[in-house]
């Protein structure tokens, strides 16, 4: 049986990139004695995949994995079993079991919601609500992406979502899947550069606040990545 | 939900290489934040990056012996990497402790453990960027007390300057003593000191600035000594009786980041019965003591529950001599299978029963076979008493490559004593006779896993206190290069060369291992100056700094070649002899003796030779084999 969980990463352990942080999920799903599947041969490994990476620094209220498992007893057993391995900042908050339909994690990935914040010592950008106004009025938003052999220039417009400001804080909603992946920063340079400023990336503290997938036949309809499987 | 507040910036953590080294929380951590108990607080510390500390059983022993104390909380503390390092000295920011992301400075203990001499220059860093000043005699009542462990403690000297205390043996068994008599000091008043004078006669402890050397003409040692009457003239290792009932970390720390040993540690024995004459373990932890078969099983079960690791690997100076090696073995491959667990063992002696079980938890094809005959003639083997033969390696070959193996790693030394070019040859030419047995024994057709690969590498043979070789001069660094040239060229004139590949060791950083291996206080000096002209991490070959070793030496008045290449003579007073490490100096002179009449030892097992360990009354000296006279 295949299983999606979702977990939130917040505070010291930010700073733990996303391969030790599958290395650690590897390890507590051993602590919490899961009966997770494995591959042959003579070094075993969990079936795992893991649905987008976070940066380093990035905190989130949600990431996925899928894992498949031979033996249960239950989606409340399991995130009982698996937050008590748990360390402080890290915690399961979801199971469930995935219709066989479902495609694994990272390929399922459409959308991701971010929030923006300031640290302590930082000014957000002046006039953050006009600024963003007058980013949503574009009808494009031209971006050089830096690639491992080239750069390459492209309009991440159609990408965005959703962006609007609250007080001190911005919030988006852009494409994540493989495709069309938009990094938060990559929009916030776009929306600076609008602003003739120059964004720090020490300043801003940002939070993956979900990760979607679209269950839309025409027209896209984002829902949590946990939403198309069940409790168990 | 209470946020876990770091010692460091988000600014500076993000600027930084593998910030989650200093992050701490890991699984197994142990965090005693605001337990009113808790009365001591002691730092623990390996004076490298996070990784390699990390990967060192004896650090996890401690800490967790420690944290069973209800009124002592231990944290961990590893040398900051370069880019770190720079940013505290100019932010002005204090080391601190992992657990609590306090500043050391502020605890009660700082305990640094010495696993090899190269890292001295980061004991220094370490206490800089404490801000605890680098001398014993510069620090007041509000420092930590400073304590060094581990195996460089047998021959303190060259760092005597910057510890309070060493605690010379095993760790398991006087840190109680010394957390109670602290705490008694604390309660009326602490005066350094006061404490310092009475943990000096605590067995094991060595206050080094209670003894005092004098020296000859010529710069050897003419006494040393007490300066307190009171104090032991001589300082007896601390041992463990009972290995199987001590402590034993049951929930290891799991780093968050992949470190070197990412796997549960089974340390199945302490000491080793072989007695080759270069080793300095091979003495120091004798007797031999073997862990009780179930409580090892018991704690693989436990150890891999509680941290989840996916590999576990036995620890000794040399598995195959183990007693109860197969039932564990087989135990472990039983147990391992259904937990999609991989087993790892090193230090195994190649015969049917290791090869066995090798094809059992590894793939054949990917996996190599490791011999360490240290040596390339029997003669020179004699010499080091290392009793593996050329018959045994040929044999063991022959039979891996029958089961499919076809990479072989071989071990060497060049510069033991009484060395010949001859001796050099036959480093090729064994390599040479490993490759043809590959060919005599797989046809042709069989090959399908491409030739045979040999890899011989080479390590310079340094002279260790407290072995049979302490009185042996080291060879020059000109000597080292030549020889690695020498054994170069002698492969590239073996037939089946194209099979060989051969690698050295760098010569400048054995020069000075071996200057600090056994040199005398007088080289606390020394070490500073190099640490104030900016070097750390010696081990690290990028980072090592041979020629402001030299020239700092040149600044002192002191010579290399008087601590490496002199010869010493049989009445030479060392500089570590006030050290008792259980053998006795008569017995390694002995060895010594028989070393350069090219005979062998007999190992513990076969015959008691007397080296004095057997006062001890445990282990290998109480078996029946075994009439100890000591």
């Amino acid at each position: 049986m295949r299983v999606r969980i979702k977990f939130s990463k917040h505070g010291a352990v930010k700073f733990i990139g996303h391969l030790d942080t599958m290395r650690y999920f590897q390890k507590a799903i051993r602590r919490s004695e899961i009966d997770i599947a494995y591959s042959g041969g003579f070094s075993p490994h969990q079936i795992m995949s893991f649905a987008a990476p976070l940066g380093v620094g990035q905190t989130s209220n949600g990431e996925y994995m899928d894992i498949e498992v031979n033996s249960h007893q239950g989606s409340q057993d399991m995130l009982k079993k698996l937050n008590e391995t748990m360390v402080e900042g890290i915690q399961v908050l979801n199971v469930v079991a995935l219709p066989d339909t479902a495609g694994n994690a990272m390929a399922s990935v459409a959308a991701a919601g971010y929030t923006i914040e300031w640290k302590e010592g930082y000014q957000p950008l002046s006039g953050l609500k006009e600024q963003v106004a007058a980013f949503l009025e574009k009808e494009n938003i031209f971006v050089t992406k830096q690639t491992k052999k080239s750069e390459l220039t492209l309009d991440i417009k159609p990408g965005i979502y959703e962006l609007n400001a609250k007080e001190d804080r911005l919030y988006m909603l852009v494409d994540a899947s493989s495709k069309g992946n938009i990094k938060p920063t990559l929009l916030l340079e776009a929306l600076y550069d609008l602003a003739g400023e120059e964004l720090n990336p020490l300043s801003i503290q940002i939070t993956r606040e979900d990760t979607y997938t679209d269950i839309g036949t025409t027209v896209p309809q984002f829902v949590p990545l946990d939403a198309v499987g069940k409790e168990f | 939900m209470k946020e876990y507040k770091l010692a460091l910036s988000d600014e500076i953590l993000l600027q930084v290489e593998k910030p989650a080294r200093y992050i701490g929380n890991e699984v197994n951590a142990v965090n005693k934040a605001g337990d009113p108990k808790v009365e001591i607080r002691f730092a623990m510390c390996f004076p490298d990056v996070y990784e390699i500390g990390m990967s060192h059983l004896g650090i996890q022993i401690i800490y967790d012996m420690l944290n069973q104390w209800e009124d002592v909380w231990c944290e961990r503390v590893y040398s900051p990497w370069l880019d770190l390092d720079k940013i505290m000295r100019q932010e002005n920011i204090p080391l601190f402790g992992l657990e609590s992301q306090e500043p050391i400075r502020d605890f009660d203990f700082l305990g640094i453990t010495l696993q090899y001499e190269m890292c001295y220059t980061n004991i220094l860093q370490i206490l800089d960027l404490a801000q605890i000043p680098l001398r014993s005699v510069w620090r007041t009542g509000e420092h930590p007390i400073v304590i060094g462990g581990g195996p460089c403690v047998y021959n303190p000297e060259p760092i005597a300057d910057f510890f309070d205390i060493f605690y010379i043996g095993e760790g398991e068994t006087r840190y109680r003593e010394l957390m109670d008599l602290y705490k008694k000091h604390k309660k009326k008043g602490f005066v350094r000191e006061d404490f310092l004078r009475e943990a000096a006669c605590v067995p094991g402890m060595y206050v080094p600035k209670y003894y005092e050397a004098s020296y000859h003409e010529d710069g050897t040692l003419a006494s040393f000594g007490p300066i307190y009457q009171e104090l032991p003239k001589s300082i007896a290792k601390e041992l463990v009786e009972d290995i199987s009932h001590t402590y034993y970390p049951m929930k290891p720390v799991v780093p968050f980041i992949k470190v070197t040993q990412d796997r549960v540690v089974l340390e199945i024995q302490r000491g080793c019965i072989r007695g080759c004459r270069f080793c300095q373990a091979g003495q120091l932890y004798r007797p031999v003591r073997e862990r009780n078969v179930d409580v090892m099983k018991q704690y693989a079960i436990d150890m891999l529950k509680n941290t989840g690791h996916e590999e576990i690997s036995l620890s000794s100076l040399s598995s195959s001599d183990y007693s109860q090696l197969e039932e564990l073995v087989n135990f472990l491959i039983e147990e391992c299978k259904k937990r999609s667990i991989n087993i790892s063992l090193p230090s195994l002696r190649i015969d049917a029963f290791s090869l066995d079980v090798m094809s059992k938890v590894q793939d054949v094809r990917k996996s190599s076979l490791t011999f360490a005959p240290e040596a390339g003639s029997q003669r020179l083997r004699n010499v080091i008493n290392k009793g593996l033969s050329e018959e045994v390696i040929l044999q063991g070959s022959t039979l891996a490559f029958q089961g499919g193996w076809n990479r072989v790693k071989l071990y060497f030394m060049l510069g033991l004593p009484t060395e010949t070019e001859a001796d050099i040859r036959g480093i090729a030419e064994l390599c040479n006779k490993i490759a043809a047995a590959y060919f005599e024994t797989v046809p042709k057709e069989e090959r399908k896993n491409g030739s045979v690969q040999i890899v011989a590498s080479t390590s310079f043979f340094i002279p260790k206190p407290f072995t049979p070789f302490q009185w042996s001069p080291m060879d020059t660094r000109e000597q080292f290069i030549e020889k690695a040239q020498l054994t170069k060229k002698a492969v590239r004139e073996q037939i089946n060369q194209k099979r060989i590949k051969y690698n050295w060791h760098e010569a400048d950083v054995s020069v000075i291992e071996g200057l600090l291996a056994r040199g005398d206080r007088k080289l606390s000096r020394v070490i500073e100056t190099v640490y104030r002209k900016g070097c750390i991490f010696d081990a690290w070959s990028e980072h090592f700094h041979y020629e402001i070793w030299l020239e700092t030496m040149q600044e002192y008045g002191l010579d290399i070649a008087f601590y490496t290449t002199r010869e010493r003579s049989f009445e030479e007073l060392f500089p570590w002899d006030f050290i008792d490490c259980g053998v006795t100096k008569a017995f390694l002179l002995r060895e010594w003796k028989q070393a350069l009449e090219e005979r062998e030892s007999p190992n513990c097992r076969a015959k008691c030779l007397g080296c004095g360990a057997a006062r001890y009354q445990v282990g290998v000296c109480m078996e029946d084999r075994c009439t100890g006279t000591a």
